[in-house]
């Protein structure tokens, strides 16, 4: 039976109806939990959002969604999501791009996309070619930098407070009472890429500091190099023979 | 004076603006942030020509907290609560969405008793959330007393909520694979009854108060009128959405959890204006309350959670006589459970609207990515586009018959 998530049913044939629609802008085509995501090409995103909405019928813009993803050289993707009411239908329509590069805008598309591209752009830094209004949105009157970053702290980096003194509030830099805990799940069985603290030792193949082995193994050739057994002074061994 | 007057008679140019035909220019107002129909922190800058407001640029952020920040430090188990914290007026709802998003990614079957009392608890805070909304939306506009009464019913639910999970309003109750517990026989004996007496005659009571008003429909009638490709183009949904007599719902749509076991109408407006916004979500809680004599008549027994112990944790009972029990208990509530990498998108009908949760997981025991979309930030995003033109005092009732709470338009 499986979950029960809303049931969205793909349209037969609605994959080639888009690929077909888009041409040369689309670059892949993913689906994946019985949703569809097209990747386009940067530059042909306001074309490809006219030719989805006027001949395919996604009528309505529902959210732009930015997500980091620092190890790749575009580390920016914008996530479109699209709803058509008379299909019944949601698509992801995607885009990546770098800190530098805009993203054409389609607020002449859908007036919607005015502050969810605001967003897009106050939280990951975002800019988007066209958007004539675009300010920061959600963070504060003269915030710096872009908070949803997977580089930016989630502490941030400055902390305001009402001054008694100074009879306002007053910004200063973060400081931790306690210091920052990040603890991580990875099992050290599963593949751990980090020495644990205090494993150092374990994980060197040869240790450089210990001696070369020896090329014969010593052996203890007589009892009084061992230390044990009977005295081996040789005074004391006449002795013992005498009393014998 | 009447000389004055007399000398002003011929005064008509506006070069010479020592008197006569002096330029005056637009007033600029701040709305809010602390006023109280502006219901939270919202701050709309206005210009105004005379009474009649010429631009709106509503301020939001006054509110934000990160969520989605700090939702990608936390466990899955652990991000749920903040959904809670977004619409507090109607916190299953925002639960809901999160919930359905975690399990379609690890593709976990629900029992059904579970998807019944999600249903059943969903819709007990539509009519929570509703009353809030139509009582304030009145009081807004001039009345007190339906407020009140409809306070009473809020109140009612808040008390149900509380018996079921333990908290009032953040009762972080739904979980990936089902509900947290399962309600006592007499909780639901209790709600049927309230279903049948109090709520209908409270709730019809003080809308025959409201509905056939004249102050009332002077004030809502005719005010705000968003056509169908308008409000598809600002990206509306719910009851701003049927309001434009768009009938579109998720419930009916794209049904998640037994809502396609269920038999309930879609209301629609007609005029689109705010009044019928309002009547879209008078006739919702009487569609409510019938989903819920529903789920009530048809809800099997049997478990409330799913019995994958790899996501869902053990009995308390269980786990005292079985240790691979309380090795699950631990590990669920330290390391939480990792869900497989991809990424959903799920929205569900939440009282205000769509309200969707798009979540991208690395395959780790923490979401990548949780973005929150909100119902209110598109609405909000209007008021503009709604405004132009309107009178000051229309402010008030175009913002109650948005339905806004800054806890999720903030996030």
């Amino acid at each position: 039976m499986g979950h029960s998530a809303p049931k969205i049913v793909n349209p037969e044939g609605i994959a080639e109806e888009i690929g077909a629609l888009l041409g040369s802008m689309l670059i892949e085509t993913i689906d994946h939990a019985d949703e569809l995501t097209f990747i386009v090409a940067r530059d042909d995103l306001a074309n490809a959002m006219i030719a989805l909405r006027d001949m395919a019928h996604y009528q309505q813009l529902m959210e732009v969604a930015g997500v980091d993803y620092p190890e790749r050289p575009e580390r920016f993707e914008v996530a479109y999501h699209l709803l058509s009411v008379t299909r019944n239908h949601r698509i992801r329509v995607k885009v990546s791009t770098d800190e530098d590069t805009p993203v054409p805008t389609v607020t002449h598309l859908w007036p919607v996309a005015g502050w969810l591209e605001r967003e897009v752009f106050d939280m990951y830094g975002v800019v988007f070619d066209g958007n004539t209004d675009l300010r920061r949105i959600l963070t504060d009157y003269g915030f710096k930098g872009h908070p949803q970053r997977k580089d930016f702290p989630l502490t941030g980096y400055v902390e305001l407070r009402y001054s008694e003194e100074d009879k306002r509030v007053v910004y200063e830099p973060v400081k931790l009472a306690q210091d920052f805990r990040s603890f991580d799940f990875m099992s050290p069985w599963e593949g751990a890429q980090y020495v644990l603290p205090g494993d150092e030792k374990a994980a060197a193949p040869a240790a450089p500091a210990a001696p070369a082995a020896a090329s014969t193994p010593k052996v203890t050739e007589k009892k009084g190099v061992s230390g044990a057994g009977e005295p081996t002074d040789s005074a004391a061994n006449k002795k013992s023979e005498d009393k014998a | 004076m009447s000389d004055y007057l007399e000398k002003m008679d011929h005064v008509t140019d506006a070069a010479d603006p020592a008197y006569g035909d002096t330029e005056i220019q637009n007033y600029t107002i701040n709305f809010g942030p602390q006023h109280p129909a502006a219901h939270g922190v919202l701050r709309l800058v206005m210009e105004l020509d005379g009474e009649i407001v010429e631009r709106c640029d509503p301020h939001v952020g006054l509110l934000h907290r990160g969520t989605e920040k700090l939702i990608e430090y936390k466990t899955y188990m652990q991000a749920l609560p903040y959904f809670d914290r977004l619409d507090y007026c109607s916190p299953l709802g925002m639960e809901h969405s999160y919930v359905l998003a975690v399990e379609k990614l690890l593709n976990l079957e629900v029992p059904l008793r579970a998807q019944y009392l999600r249903v059943f608890f969903a819709e007990l805070t539509r009519i929570c959330n509703h009353m809030l909304n139509l009582g304030s939306h009145v009081m807004d506009v001039g009345a007190m007393t339906p407020n009140l009464w409809l306070f009473e019913i809020r109140e009612d639910c808040l008390n149900f909520f509380e018996r079921a999970s333990g908290a009032r309003m953040h009762s972080a109750y739904f979980r990936p694979g089902g509900v947290h517990q399962d309600v006592p026989l007499k909780l639901l004996t209790d709600i049927a009854e309230w279903l049948d007496t109090r709520l209908p005659r409270l709730f019809e009571d003080a809308m025959s108060l409201v509905v056939d008003n004249r102050i009332f429909k002077q004030r809502n009638v005719d005010i705000a009128i968003v056509g169908k490709e308008d409000a598809l183009k600002w990206g509306f949904s719910g009851p701003m959405l049927r309001g434009s007599g768009i009938a579109w719902d998720v419930r009916k749509a794209q049904p998640y959890d037994v809502y396609d076991r269920m038999d309930f109408d879609v209301p629609v407006g007609t005029a689109y204006d705010c009044y019928d916004r309002f009547m879209v979500r008078v006739e919702e809680v009487r569609q409510s309350a019938r989903i819920m004599k529903q789920c009530l008549n048809e809800m099997p027994e049997g478990p409330i959670a799913s019995f994958d112990r790899k996501v869902s944790p053990p009995k308390r009972g269980e786990m005292k006589r079985s240790m691979e029990a309380l090795i699950h208990h631990f590990k669920l509530y330290t390391e939480g459970f990792h869900v497989p990498a991809g990424e959903v998108y799920v929205a569900t009908e939440s009282p205000k609207g769509e309200f969707g949760v798009y979540l991208v997981s690395d395959g780790s025991n923490k979401p990548y990515r949780c973005k929150i979309r909100p119902t209110a930030f598109s609405h909000l995003q209007a008021m503009d586009f709604l405004m132009k033109g309107h009178m000051l005092a229309d402010t008030t009732a175009v913002l109650g018959a948005m339905d806004i709470v800054f806890g999720e338009c903030d996030r």
